[in-house]
């Protein structure tokens, strides 16, 4: 599979490097975008150095490297978005699909085209970059922080172009793939300033977990690439997904079908909605054990000085200080249009996140949440039988409703997202993601909201009674 | 002998569109069958699907007796496929682009080069082998697609429009070398518009229409049984003094006067010679009879509209 592969890779490389659009920025960014680095990180650290700041530097320039390794291999994109569906639009696909190398030889062969000259662009301006540090102020990076640094760019190369390539086999224009890179160039933003952080902070450890975050999703994407990859797809598409129209008529068919019919839609849709989420509502489910045990295991970790444990009493003066925080702060006012507003805002927020990270954002407030209620109980293990009583009490009458409709707007969102990299046999990523789009609606407006509410007016009227019935007394 | 090319019931569904709707027809070693319909008829779709591309939706195909859906990377070697659009890696030079497909064929690097050589100096393109390709004319580039149809020396060749955008020489010489292909036994499928290469190259006709197969048959035998009997066409040196002797049942009249007669008959073998000796009989100077050309055009025409 490998040789075969390499055909194909030794081919597209020699072609992008003939192609000046590709070789020109490539060029610039490997040896004099590092150069200039080079020679902002020597003016930067003599200025902090004239008021003592000489941890700066030492943070600055492994933030640095990673700039300059990863603005080459940012082009890796612009190579894997046109793969296939530029090769598509210019016709000289089908020739290509018509020799007798495999699927899986053929894609990793474009995946590694993809990959091999921004990686070896941003490995060259990594070497210049500190090469230059090297002669100019005799700096020598740790060997642990540089391995990882390189490996992070590997990793994120690898990412990028997987994701891309997997768009450009499930497009039908390079304008329709370059309009869905945002699906990639998101998450990668945020990946970045988070390790930018990371750097910054001196966490080091954390790149570690980063890393195996990312080994994961490469192999995710790659193998995914390969499994939804299917020549008769790329050839027999001919519709742009990116036409409104288009779009919107496939939406309202998902979505409405032949007529609107709420009947239909609680007796038939929701039952079958349910069936075929069930993997994602298994993902959720387990991502929130995972989190509850994990809040527990940290409370164990960190537990409540015994000294402040002592001086915290459920008592009715709690109670009411309890109430008069509620809308000062972060948490909503305690009526039912706050509360509802509150959730439901979270909820489609990092649904949205969710579309640009592969569903996975669309679980961080439920997977914080949970984490918090495990730690909360953690806690509440100290004070005892009352304190755990006391969470029931406070959080199961509000939260049996609210749970389940969280749990199933996040897996309906996890789901949307983590449709573009999956798409089943005969459907295009467009189409699924159109699907699942309209699922989550359907199950958003039918179920969650209804839900939602109840839970809203639950937290409302009967938790704060359950509460002075038990404490106020 | 085995048909090399066989297709039974095959059917290609996209959604609500029949695409190719239950074809069956099979197509010997050696021979050519082109392969006629409107724009948007199922011509590219059933090429697709006979090179292991498109899967069929329904119905079977074979290739040299190997399924296209089960064998389709064998398949994929037994055949070569010029498609619609040359799609030609424009920044390549000729040699490195045949070498590229020669590799993805298996074929040794000696023998993709002395192939590449052979099949660019009978297309006259070797002296241009060290421009690059986005600089040959249109003609030129179908013609290198060709070349990579050719280079693997398929034993089928799917050829989707082969002179099109061609000049007449460059279309000519692309004739010849299909022409020499079924010399050489190779068979080939073409899919065409134009009705004089379909009539002078293949040996059998298809024509297609919404999918469905809607005539087969050798150029002749489709005349036949679409446009009748042949029109022979007799011509006088001087006017006919007597009545025309008509032969009562062998021959039909299609139209007459005193210089020349055009005539249907079912036997021109036996009924021409009568009518020469009735002729000579009564004293007329026969100047020529010759059947009346009728092109595959007509039976296009007739069969699509």
């Amino acid at each position: 599979m490998l040789t075969d592969a390499l055909i194909i890779t030794r081919r597209e490389v020699r072609d992008s490097l003939r192609d000046w659009r590709i070789v020109a920025p490539i060029l610039i960014l490997t040896l004099i975008f590092p150069w200039i680095m080079n020679l902002s990180t020597r003016l930067a650290i003599a200025f902090v150095e004239e008021y003592n700041a000489t941890i700066i530097p030492l943070r600055l320039i492994p933030f640095a490297v990673m700039i300059v390794g990863f603005f080459p291999i940012s082009f890796s994109l612009i190579i894997a978005l046109e793969t296939f569906v530029g090769e598509k639009e210019r016709n000289s696909l089908e020739p290509l699909l018509d020799t007798p190398i495999s699927d899986a030889s053929l894609y990793l062969g474009k995946l590694l085209a993809a990959m091999i000259p921004p990686l070896f662009a941003s490995y060259l301006g990594v070497a210049a970059y500190l090469i230059g540090l090297y002669l100019t102020i005799q700096y020598v990076p740790e060997w642990i922080i540089l391995l990882q640094i390189i490996l992070l760019t590997t990793m994120e190369a690898i990412v990028m172009v997987s994701g891309a390539v997997v768009v450009s086999s499930h497009t039908t224009s390079v304008r329709a793939a370059n309009l869905l890179a945002s699906f990639i160039i998101i998450p990668m933003s945020f990946l970045l300033q988070a390790e930018s952080i990371l750097l910054f902070w001196g966490q080091y450890d954390v790149l570690w977990y980063i890393l195996a975050a990312l080994f994961v999703a490469d192999v995710l994407l790659i193998r995914t690439g390969i499994r939804t990859f299917n020549r008769e797809e790329i050839l027999a598409r001919e519709i742009d997904e990116l036409n409104l129209g288009y779009m919107l008529r496939t939406f309202r068919q998902f979505f409405i079908g032949a007529r609107f019919s709420l009947v239909r839609i609680y007796r038939d849709d929701v039952p079958r909605l349910l069936r075929e989420n069930r993997l994602a509502l298994a993902t959720v489910l387990a991502a929130l054990s995972l989190a509850l045990i994990g809040g527990w295991f940290f409370a164990s970790r960190y537990p409540l000085p015994a000294e402040l444990i002592g001086s915290i009493k459920i008592n009715p003066e709690m109670l009411r200080q309890q109430t008069a925080f509620q809308g000062n702060s972060l948490l909503p006012r305690l009526d039912v249009g706050t509360i509802f507003f509150y959730n439901l805002r979270s909820l489609l927020g990092f649904a949205a996140l969710g579309l640009f990270s592969f569903g996975s954002l669309a679980c961080l407030p439920m997977v914080t949440t949970m984490g918090l209620v495990g730690f909360l109980f953690g806690e509440a293990r100290l004070f005892g039988a009352e304190g755990i009583v006391f969470l029931i009490a406070a959080l199961v009458p509000h939260g049996i409703v609210e749970l389940p409709a969280a749990i199933l707007a996040t897996a309906f969102a996890l789901r949307a997202g983590a449709s573009i990299i999956a798409p089943p046999p005969g459907v295009t990523a467009g189409e699924n993601l159109l699907r699942a789009l309209a699922d989550f609606v359907k199950i958003i407006l039918f179920v969650v909201l209804p839900l939602l509410f109840i839970a809203a007016l639950i937290e409302v009227n009967v938790t704060p009674q359950i509460l002075m019935w038990m404490y106020g007394r | 002998m085995p048909p090399l090319i066989e297709t039974s019931e095959l059917t290609k569904q996209f959604d609500t569109l029949t695409a190719v709707d239950h074809l069956t027809f099979n197509v010997a070693e050696g021979e050519i069958l082109a392969l006629l319909g409107p724009n948007g008829a199922g011509k590219t779709t059933t090429v697709r699907m006979l090179s292991s591309i498109l899967k069929p939706t329904g119905g079977s195909a074979r290739i040299a007796g190997r399924d296209v859906v089960r064998d389709a990377r064998t398949v994929r070697h037994l055949i070569g496929h010029l498609t619609e659009f040359p799609g030609l890696y424009l920044r390549m030079r000729p040699l490195e682009y045949l070498d590229f497909f020669g590799e993805l064929q298996k074929m040794p690097r000696a023998t993709r080069r002395a192939r590449a050589e052979e099949l660019l100096r009978q297309f006259d393109l070797w002296d241009a082998r060290n421009r690059r390709l986005g600089e040959f004319s249109k003609g030129m580039r179908q013609k290198m697609a060709l070349i990579r149809a050719m280079l693997h020396a398929p034993r089928v060749l799917f050829l989707d429009e082969p002179t099109s955008a061609m000049d007449p020489h460059s279309a000519k010489q692309v004739r010849d070398a299909i022409a020499t292909l079924r010399g050489s036994g190779h068979t080939i499928f073409l899919c065409t518009h134009n009705l004089y290469e379909a009539e002078s190259l293949a040996d059998h006709i298809a024509v297609i229409r919404r999918g469905k197969l809607i005539a087969f048959g050798t150029p002749a035998q489709l005349k036949r049984d679409l446009l009748g009997p042949p029109i022979w066409e007799l011509r006088l040196a001087r006017p006919l003094s007597a009545p025309w002797p008509y032969l009562d049942g062998h021959l039909r009249v299609a139209s007459s006067d005193d210089w020349s007669l055009q005539y249907h008959t079912e036997t021109p073998e036996s009924t021409n010679p009568l009518l020469l000796r009735r002729l000579q009989e009564i004293g007329a100077a026969v100047l020529t009879l010759h059947e009346t050309p009728r092109s595959l055009e007509d039976v296009y025409l007739k069969l699509v509209q």
